[in-house]
């Protein structure tokens, strides 16, 4: 369905540094640096599926999708979605997607939004019927009833969101591409737009592409995730092999009762100590979780024990860490 | 086609939400009406030489120029659009299955004649009533009547097709301001909006007569009046609609060539 293969995308940057006398030579002789956002990505993606595409800000996301949807044109590099080459059957091929830009908007400000959904309506050439099926299913997922009415400048951002969504899937796209859907929402908001995601994934079998920095987005919803890093791509698989890979960190907390010695645990490093709890931090390849609290059980009197999966934000940071990405 | 008709729609309802707007415009008009002809009443009775317009073809000339002014004037500028380019909304009106120059231009068309709709009868309605110098004069024959109102017509698109290549120019300048100062203070003068070409020096009205601009409001003013006769009338027409293909050719490509650089930045 979606085939990318040794995509490159270069930037030209002016850069100076500051003060007069850089301000002045800038505008006799312009220095360039060249950045390349995108270095030899290659994926590809089946019909159905929700993939996450994550990684830092400035990894090269948003030109990926921007590509993708036909807006940018990039160095080098192939890319095919339903048959069609994005940059260069633009107009053709646009009928076939939905994007989202969490950032930007694509509702007329001034008018209310079922205003906007009918002009979208026309310019996609969506028939009577269609029009109506389609905004009756996105109006009750997405809770839009007393929005539609509503001048898009006086709704919240989650209202907004909600009907940005509405919008890129009035003419029954096959791929939805979402760049950042959950940017600045509510936990209520974050969690009917992820129900909404898997809905119509799940009905439509619409192909979903998301980025995103908010990593339970991704718990909730991506089987497989693409992590890129300043414009290279680093892991391409399901969210469980990233975990099997990284996650293998456990955190154990017990609290017992008033203890003023320092534990010593071997294999283990303490994150927090304090004379009724600690903190430590495993790696369950190299020890063993019984191991630990027979230890801590011959040295304190142990009152409650709690063991935590390492969060999947923390193996991000530790992923990026170990391609030194930050 | 449903497509344009429907932005269209959309633009005209937007447009006419702005009622104070209207209203203020056109009681500026009015005013500034009155002290051109006040101006030329007072030159002409001062001239040594018969002017090359009658003080009446040149009331006509004004107040139409006054009514029509949102349609013709170089200088109505979209916000919106600009807008678009210079925060990177544009992203969106990329995904969409049309052109982006024919989406833009009914845009334009649409702002324009929802701007005029409001504004033009109440000028053109009371400047009938108005005593000697100041009143409009009904229109020099049906025949010319009817050439004025194609002339206007096409005027009305060529000014959007230049206008449309301030827009372009805003993809490379990122200013829209800088962009619009420059083509519509020389637009402006050169369509005959500030003085009407006739009473131009030669050698600047020879140098007008090779440019798109005064077909846009000097041409179709003039030919209410009769100061254009219909056979000269009839050329000037033709040239007007070879100028509008020029120039939508001209904004097509120009428009291509700066779609394949863009570049939305951020998020």
């Amino acid at each position: 369905m979606i085939t990318v293969n040794g995509l490159h995308k270069a930037f030209r940057v002016a850069k100076r540094s500051s003060g007069l006398g850089q301000a002045v030579k800038a505008l006799f002789h312009r220095e360039y640096k060249v950045v390349e956002a995108l270095k030899d990505i290659s994926f590809s993606i089946e019909p159905g599926e929700i993939v996450g595409y994550i990684g830092p800000n400035g990894a090269g996301k948003s030109t990926t999708i921007k590509v993708m949807s036909g807006i940018l044109v990039p160095d080098s590099g192939t890319c095919s979605i339903m048959g069609y080459t994005p940059w260069e059957q633009r107009v053709s091929y646009v009928k076939h997607i939905g994007v989202v830009f969490g950032q930007r908007s694509q509702l007329w400000w001034d008018v209310p939004v079922i205003d906007s959904f009918e002009l979208l309506r026309d310019i996609y050439n969506v028939s009577e019927q269609e029009y109506r099926s389609n905004l009756s299913l996105l109006t009750e997922t997405l809770e839009l009833q007393e929005l539609l009415g509503i001048p898009v400048r006086q709704l919240s951002l989650g209202q907004r969101m909600r009907c940005e969504i509405a919008a890129s899937l009035l003419h029954s796209p096959s791929v939805l591409f979402l760049d950042e859907p959950t940017i600045g929402l509510d936990a209520v908001s974050k969690i009917a737009v992820r129900r909404f995601i898997q809905t119509i994934n799940a009905e439509r079998g619409v192909t979903v592409i998301l980025t995103t920095h908010d990593m339970s987005d991704i718990e909730a919803l991506a089987s497989r995730i693409i992590l890129i890093g300043k414009g290279r791509l680093l892991h391409d698989g399901s969210l469980q092999g990233l975990r099997s890979q990284f996650g293998t960190r456990k955190t154990i907390t017990a609290d017992y009762r008033t203890c003023h010695r320092p534990l010593v645990i071997p294999g283990a490093s303490m994150l927090s100590w304090s004379p009724e709890r600690a903190q430590f931090s495993i790696d369950t390849g190299e020890t063993v979780v019984s191991e630990v609290l027979a230890v801590l059980s011959s040295q304190v009197e142990l009152v409650d024990v709690t063991i935590d999966a390492q969060p999947i934000d923390d193996m991000i940071v530790q992923l990026y860490k170990e391609y030194q990405l930050s | 086609m449903r497509m344009y008709w429907s932005v269209f729609k959309l633009r005209l309802y937007n447009g006419m939400q702005y009622r104070s707007a209207a209203l203020a415009g056109v009681v500026t008009q009015f005013f500034w009406g009155f002290i051109t002809i006040m101006v030329f009443e007072a030159f002409y009775s001062q001239a040594l030489s018969q002017p090359p317009m009658s003080l009446p073809e040149l009331t006509s000339y004004i107040w139409l120029k006054q009514a029509f002014l949102v349609l013709v004037m170089l200088w109505i500028r979209d916000n919106e659009l600009s807008e678009l380019i210079t925060s990177g909304n544009i992203a969106y009106e990329l995904c969409r299955p049309s052109g982006l120059y024919n989406f833009w231009y009914a845009k334009l068309l649409a702002q324009r004649l929802s701007g005029a709709l409001l504004r033009c009868s109440p000028i053109l309605i009371v400047s009938f009533f108005l005593p000697y110098p100041y009143r409009l004069t009904l229109p020099s024959g049906s025949i010319a009547f009817l050439l004025f109102i194609l002339s206007l017509l096409l005027g009305l698109l060529l000014v959007t097709a230049i206008s449309m290549l301030i827009y372009i120019s805003v993809f490379a300048t990122l200013s829209p301001s800088g962009s619009f100062l420059m083509f519509a203070v020389l637009g402006e003068f050169l369509s005959g909006m500030i003085v009407p070409i006739p009473l131009l020096p030669e050698w600047l009205q020879n140098i007008i007569y090779t440019l798109p601009f005064h077909f846009t409001a000097d041409f179709p003013f003039r030919i209410y009046s009769g100061h254009i006769p219909a056979h000269e009338a009839m050329t000037g027409i033709v040239m007007q609609v070879v100028w509008l293909g020029v120039l939508l050719a001209l904004g097509k490509w120009l428009m291509s060539r700066a779609l394949r650089n863009v570049v939305v930045q951020g998020g």
